[in-house]
């Protein structure tokens, strides 16, 4: 079973911290909210498998 | 009249009237810089230490008061070394590798700079900026006692330029009235708000950004706080949004307020209000005096272009950058290390004036990754948007327990060289199974050999490096002195030669250029190969 992943694994941290910043520029509050669910979604199924996701949630809280 | 703008922390070069001022015709120079700032010093000792003459202006006497630069990285100490005034320096500065990172009242991590090993100069040493440009213009006298023909003019402020296709002519002032002189070239090193850049009509663009920050540099004797960098995000005792606090030498201390972009300038300014924030920050019982304070704004934006015909902008003049990652003075620095060898050889007549077109490419394309840089750790610790805050304290928060976290973390990246990946003056890159660390266009990574270490033997000529591989004569490539280095592995006990230089490859040859960058390499000593690729880097082919 693979397990969440909470070791650093981005490659280049700085460029897609100054990408989802620059994603959300020009948004509303709203939109902004509404682009995180997106994105969360999208994440969440390329994870796909669920103790990963359960894990993940965990994590968050 | 010269007004001084700012007072002095070391008055070193006095107004003294200069035969310029009273010749019948303007008196011509190959070169004059404008600033003595640590970047024009810089500049003019390395074309000093070329036999190339230099004259310096500057509106001042000496050193202005208070330190703005405090870090200065491994890189400045290697060109510094190179110079001959790495030694001051290491023994004044502060020697520094943990950072912990805070928000609130929580630690949220710490992180160590980890030096990799066997490098002559540590990552980073802590020196307030007067005393590292009086350590460089105690280099510039003693070049000048050996004959370097360096003039160091105080009191001499630069009112006007003509440019013309072979020369310039440069009105200054002096307490004795205006004079005249012409330069063949001049480097411009006046600083952030550049009076040569204005008056040429030139655009300085990029981004400002809505905040300010205080400084309170203070002396206290205190073992309760390390050396070590310390930074707040959003900090419990409140005296800024968010808050440095750095050792320097002398028992002093940098601390760095966030205090926002309607902050009232004037009220901050009064010490009781600085002494405030102060004793919110350290409780009411430590003692400390304020040795400087200061209140700056910053903006991140860069010339065009560097060059224009036979005016070369160079240092805060040609780039700014924020405090965060201290990347001003240092890739100054590497602009001075970058043009001093090419205008050297163009003004002796051995390379073509074009070559300064590479100084552009290169110093430029330097300037936009420190930029970005900076750019990055500012947005971060002021973050500009609801959104951006959110996330950035998220990251913290995810940061105090998860490692995955950490490298997001940006609290300045702190200041290394970079790398000429796409230089026009690279040459081949024909080592099978080299380090990657040591590419063509990357500066050389210092290692212990023999007795000493290796940029130690490199100097500051173009070296070509052999590691065991058999080298025959070629002490010259088309009146161009090429100085040969040869070591063996059996020099390297320690091993990081071989790592840094060989990955697996069994031997190496390498063409490095005066500024200690790497130009070529390949396995082995071709003669025909490396005139080629020397004649590349001097624009000659
Ligand atoms: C708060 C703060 C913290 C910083 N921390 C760091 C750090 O830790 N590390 C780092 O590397 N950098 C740091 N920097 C940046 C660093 O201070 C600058 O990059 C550096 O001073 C630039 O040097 P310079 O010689 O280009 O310009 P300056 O130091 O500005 O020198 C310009 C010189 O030109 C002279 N001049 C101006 N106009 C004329 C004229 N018309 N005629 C003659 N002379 C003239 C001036 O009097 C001055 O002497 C920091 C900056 C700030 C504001």
């Amino acid at each position: 079973m693979t397990a969440l992943i909470l070791s650093p694994n981005i490659t280049t941290p700085d460029d897609f911290y100054a990408d989802l910043i620059a994603a959300h520029e020009g948004l509303s509050d709203e939109e902004s909210d509404a682009f995180n669910a997106r994105l969360i979604l999208i994440l969440a199924n390329h994870i796909g498998d669920q103790d990963v996701l359960n894990e993940a949630l965990n994590t968050a809280r | 009249m010269v007004q001084d703008r700012y007072a002095l922390a070391f008055k070193l070069y006095p107004y003294q009237q200069s035969p310029d001022q009273t010749a019948e015709t303007p008196a011509r120079h190959p070169v004059v810089v404008v600033g003595g700032g640590p970047i024009g010093l810089a500049m003019a000792l390395d074309l000093g230490r070329q036999g190339v003459p230099v004259v310096v202006l500057d509106d001042h006497e000496g050193i202005g008061m208070g330190s703005r630069a405090i870090c200065f990285a491994k890189r400045t100490l290697e060109i510094a070394e190179r110079y001959g005034c790495s030694g001051p320096m290491l023994e004044k500065g502060v020697i520094w590798n943990v950072g912990k990172v805070f928000q609130d009242d929580r630690q949220v991590f710490e992180f160590n700079l980890l030096p990799e090993e066997g490098h002559a100069n540590p990552a980073f040493i802590n020196l307030q900026q007067p005393y590292f440009e009086k350590f460089i213009f105690e280099q510039i006298q003693a070049e000048q006692a050996k004959g370097a023909p360096v003039e160091v003019r105080g009191k001499n402020r630069l009112d006007s330029i003509e440019t013309h296709t072979d020369c310039t002519v440069l009105t200054v002032t002096t307490p004795d009235g205006p004079y005249t002189l012409e330069a063949d070239w001049v480097i411009g090193c006046d600083g952030a708000s550049s009076p040569l850049r204005e008056m040429m009509g030139l655009e300085f663009d990029g981004r400002v950004f809505q905040d300010s920050f205080l400084i309170a540099d203070i002396r206290m004797k205190s073992d309760e706080f390390p050396t070590e960098r310390w930074f707040w995000f959003e900090p419990h005792f409140k005296s800024g949004a968010s808050t440095l606090l750095h050792r320097q030498p002398d028992d002093v201390w940098r601390v760095d307020f966030q205090i926002g972009w309607d902050a009232d300038r004037a009220e901050e300014m009064k010490e009781e209000n600085i002494r405030k924030r102060l004793d919110a920050m350290f409780g009411d019982d430590v003692e400390y005096d304020m040795v400087w304070s200061s209140i700056y704004t910053f903006q991140c934006r860069r010339l065009e272009k560097f060059r224009h015909n036979r005016v070369i902008f160079a240092g805060d003049a040609a780039h700014q950058v924020s405090p965060f990652g201290a990347r001003g003075a240092n890739s100054g620095m590497q602009d001075v290390d970058n043009l001093g060898w090419k205008l050297g050889m163009v003004i002796k007549g051995q390379a073509p004036a074009t070559l300064l077109d590479s100084y552009d490419d290169e110093r430029i394309y330097g300037a936009d990754e420190n930029i970005l840089n900076s750019t990055r750790s500012t947005d971060f610790i002021t973050p500009k948007s609801e959104i951006s805050h959110t996330f950035r304290n998220a990251v913290l928060k995810l940061a105090e327990r998860h490692a995955f976290a950490r490298p997001l973390v940006n609290s300045g990246r702190l200041s290394v060289p970079c790398v000429y990946d796409t230089s026009p003056l690279n040459g081949p890159d024909e080592l099978p199974g080299g380090p990657a660390q040591s590419r063509v266009g990357s500066p050389c990574k210092d290692a212990p050999v023999k007795d000493g270490f290796l940029l130690q033997s490199l100097g500051d000529e173009f070296v070509l490096l052999s590691i065991n591989a058999e080298m025959s004569d070629l002490p010259e490539v088309d009146g161009i002195p090429l100085r040969h280095v040869t070591i063996s592995t059996d020099d390297d006990p320690s091993g990081a030669l071989s790592e840094r230089y060989l990955g697996t490859a069994a031997s190496a040859v390498y063409l490095i250029r005066p500024d200690q960058h790497v130009a070529a390499r390949w396995p082995s000593f071709d003669p025909t190969k490396v005139s080629a690729a020397l004649l590349k880097i001097c624009g000659k082919d």
